[in-house]
């Protein structure tokens, strides 16, 4: 027998806290360095406002915030993901992103149910990989309240 | 399909057509005599049905060619022009409109047309085309074949068409002795320069006489815009011969035949004025000659309109693209202009002001180039409101002034909508039907009027109506009973309030929901769409005289002029156009009235909206040093005074949305992105004073 072609998931890889989290390639534009923010006043506690991505005016969200993980400080290796969804473009920030894989489609699992924490809804399945674990967002859920 | 890179363009060019359409037959109404008007919808109509049956939409090019019989058969003078006629007509290009519409969106545009198909088949069968029509009164063209079959035998009639003038100076030099000649030269088929052959035999025709006319024209003959074969009148001393041979000398030349024209030719011809329309020799020519009078005619009632506007056709996509690269030089200039002050060096100073210059030429190109005459929204309404009008047996004239204003495009295609509501309002409420008018001593005619101008920053539209005018103490009534106000604050509400209550959300006056204005969403929805747009409405009634519902729009979107303010480290940006003046005030100064702080400006008392407060600015130290910046703002005729840290000053600024992810901000209407390049948010005034 010869071996399945096996199907890939390009993903991009960012911390959080202790955990790895992937988002599809597909829906990343770009990932940028911390830059000044412009508060937005009268929106939810993760938006931490807007930047100037080249001339378009990007909203930003505080990942750690929307998950409800206590805030970090570390602002060296703290990065904004770029990401884009149905017309939407909003910047995500990461504490890094570290990697580019492809995940094998059939290495990913739905979510065990045990995760008792406040980010089990932004979460579409994990994917185990020799000894990593990385966390796939449901992107959808994590911008639509 | 192959043919889809062609579809768009279709779409747009038929839409054109069908609006040509409707205009003409609207001023056919008017004129139902004058057959220039049927002749241009005829072309309309005409080239709308080569296109569509090139596109293969066999329905929509079956109508059109119905219609287009019609339109013949009145062109020719078969029908006479009755209301009836033109209702049929009109349904067609509604029906055809619809089609069109169809097929933009995405539609085969097919529809079931055969009632009106009949009606206009029973139209162009409804008088015998015999009867009366081609003896009596025939088009041009064929009396002119015919008359070109009779006169064909003449064998040396003039082949040029002359005017007074000319025939007199031909007529003149044949009795003084010259020989008045009409030379036919034809070029080799091969004749690569025919405009440089042209140009010999002009010389030598001009060498042995005097040139008076040509066929094509000199010009055009220049642009060698002509087959093989010219024709030019030429009054001369030297005899036929000697001219044939010398034009033979000039290479390239087929043919040349020489007809002296004789004094008898030309007393007939001038006796015969009207009917030399054009008098061919050939058999060829007969077929030919009545065909190009024809597009003369064409030509000559075209001409004007195609050429007095020079334009291109350039997508929208392009022209924001080049909006958006406009709106970063923009930013680049700010940027530029801090450093230049930063630096203080004199010529970049001077470089950078020129450039400064150079870009505001600039940015009035850009801007103008996006704005459109209101016309493209304005043109719908005379048909819709002649369809209104009958439905409703009311008798209406629609008045259109302004059309020609100008305004932004982004503008121009949300505007539609809410204009289409405002006629349908004022045709289905305010004008009253014929006999209530003429109790009331009015004319059974109403009058609606839709204007359109300029004014400062703004392009106000309104649109007046002469009917029944509002009537108060009915809103009043009805907008208590729908809870929309209570009892206690109606008794204070001015009369301007109470007509704008009928622009408050879950409010219809009509008793009767009609087809035509209560579709469930009321005048609200005009309202939304005009506040979104940044303008606002306003309406004036009085009851019994008429209601004029006023529109005021900001001319663009996109490039507006604001006064920047520091609160602690956030810099915010508020449209200069709200803006009455700025001041600063003592700590003294400061009233309070019903927990409310408010000031005294110029005799008004003014209620005080802490920014920071509003937009919860973490303060990081309370600097208080006695003084507070204020920023004067209007809405209507409502002031308030928002208090800011600091002014930094005036600038032009390009408007950016925050995305759709942020949308709907409380008193954030948009953002900028400044000279430093850190985006600025712009507050939103109306939505700060309730």
């Amino acid at each position: 027998m010869t071996a399945v072609e096996q199907e890939y998931l390009k993903v991009i890889v960012f911390q959080l806290a202790d955990k790895e989290y992937a988002i599809p390639v597909s829906n990343v534009q770009g990932i940028e360095k911390l830059m000044h923010i412009t508060r937005v006043p009268k929106t939810s506690s993760f938006v931490k406002g807007v930047i100037n991505l080249r001339g378009v005016v990007t909203p930003l969200i505080d990942l750690r915030e929307r998950f409800g993980l206590p805030v970090s400080n570390n602002e060296e290796t703290t990065r904004i993901i770029i990401i884009t969804l149905e017309e939407m473009e909003v910047g995500f920030i990461v504490d890094s992103a570290n990697d580019v894989l492809d995940i094998p489609l059939n290495a990913i699992e739905a979510q065990p149910e045990v995760v008792g924490s406040n980010e089990e809804d932004f979460i579409s399945g994990v994917a185990k990989l020799e000894n990593r674990l990385l966390i796939l967002l449901h992107l959808d859920k994590v911008l639509n309240p | 399909m192959e043919l889809n890179q062609y579809l768009e363009m279709f779409i747009e060019e038929s839409k054109e057509h069908l609006q040509s359409c409707s205009d003409n037959l609207l001023e056919l109404e008017k004129n139902p005599t004058d057959l220039a008007i049927v002749n241009e919808i005829f072309r309309s109509a005409h080239t709308l049905k080569g296109m569509s049956a090139t596109m293969g939409y066999e329905d929509l090019a079956d109508l059109t060619h119905k219609m287009e019989n019609v339109l013949d058969a009145i062109r020719n003078e078969k029908i006479k022009v009755t209301a009836d006629i033109l209702d049929v007509v009109f349904e067609s290009v509604d029906h055809l409109e619809a089609m069109v519409m169809d097929i933009a969106n995405g539609g085969d545009g097919k529809k079931d047309v055969s009632q009106t198909v009949e009606k206009l088949k029973r139209i162009e069968l409804g008088e015998s085309p015999l009867q009366n029509s081609t003896v009596s009164n025939p088009p041009e063209g064929s009396a002119a074949a015919e008359f070109a079959a009779t006169t064909a035998i003449l064998d040396n009639a003039p082949q040029l068409e002359y005017d007074d003038f000319e025939k007199t100076v031909l007529l003149q030099s044949t009795e003084q002795g010259y020989n008045a000649f009409e030379i036919v030269v034809t070029l080799n088929d091969s004749c690569l320069l025919k405009a440089a052959r042209v140009y010999m035999v002009f010389d030598i025709l001009e060498k042995n006489g005097d040139v008076v006319k040509s066929s094509p024209t000199v010009d055009r003959l220049e642009e060698e815009q002509f087959d093989q074969e010219f024709k030019v009148a030429l009054i001369s001393q030297t005899d036929a011969e000697e001219l044939r041979s010398k034009i033979l000398k000039v290479s390239e030349v087929d043919k040349v035949s020489i007809t002296q024209l004789s004094e008898d030719l030309f007393v007939q011809s001038v006796v015969n004025q009207s009917e030399v329309v054009a008098q061919p020799t050939t058999e060829e020519l007969t077929v030919v000659s009545p065909v190009e009078v024809k597009k003369d005619e064409v030509a000559q009632k075209n001409g004007p309109k195609h050429a007095a506007s020079k334009t291109i056709r350039v997508s929208i996509e392009r022209l924001d693209i080049l909006m958006n690269l406009f709106e970063e030089l923009v930013i680049d200039r700010g940027r530029l202009q801090s450093i230049a002050t930063e630096v203080n060096h004199s010529e970049l100073n001077e470089t950078v002001e020129r450039m400064s210059r150079t870009m505001g030429d600039l940015q009035n190109i850009v801007l103008t180039m996006r704005m459109i005459p209101i016309e493209t929204v304005f043109n719908r309404f005379p048909k819709m409101v002649r369809t209104l009008s009958r439905d409703l047996k009311k008798k209406i004239n629609l008045e259109v002034i302004g059309a020609e204003t100008e305004l932004d495009r982004t503008v121009i295609d949300e505007i539609g909508d809410p204009l289409v509501h405002l006629i349908r309002n004022s045709v289905d409420h305010g004008i009253e039907s014929p006999e209530i008018r003429r109790a009331n001593g009015k004319p059974e005619e109403g009058n609606v009027t839709l204007r359109a101008y300029h004014s400062g920053n703004y392009v106000f539209i309104e649109i007046e109506d002469d009917g029944a005018g509002i009537n108060r103490e009915r809103v009043l009534k009805k907008a208590i009973s729908k809870g929309i106000v209570t009892k206690e604050s109606a008794l204070s509400m001015s009369d301007k309030q109470i007509n704008e209550l009928i622009l408050a959300s879950g409010f219809s006056t009509a008793e009767v929901i009609s087809d035509i204005s209560g579709r469930g969403v009321g005048l609200d929805v005009v309202k939304t769409t005009i506040e979104s747009l940044g303008g606002n409405i306003s309406i004036e009634s009085t009851e019994g005289v008429g209601s004029i519902f006023s529109i005021q729009l900001p001319l663009t979107l996109s490039i507006i002029s604001v006064m920047l303010v520091e609160i602690e480290q956030e810099i915010y940006a508020i449209p200069l156009s709200s803006i009455i003046e700025t001041s600063i005030i003592k700590n003294s100064d400061i009233l309070n009235a019903h927990n409310q702080k408010v000031i005294d400006f110029r005799g008004k008392v003014v209620p005080l909206i802490f920014l920071d407060e509003i937009f919860d600015v973490p303060r990081t130290e309370q600097a208080e040093d006695g003084y507070h910046s204020v920023v004067i703002v209007r809405k209507g005729d409502k002031l308030a005074g928002l208090v800011v840290d600091t002014f930094i000053g005036q600038q032009e600024i390009v408007l950016k949305s925050l995305g759709n992810y942020l949308s709907n901000i409380f008193a954030i209407s948009g953002a900028t992105i400044l000279g430093n390049g850190k985006v600025a948010l712009i507050v939103d005034c109306n939505a700060l004073m309730k």
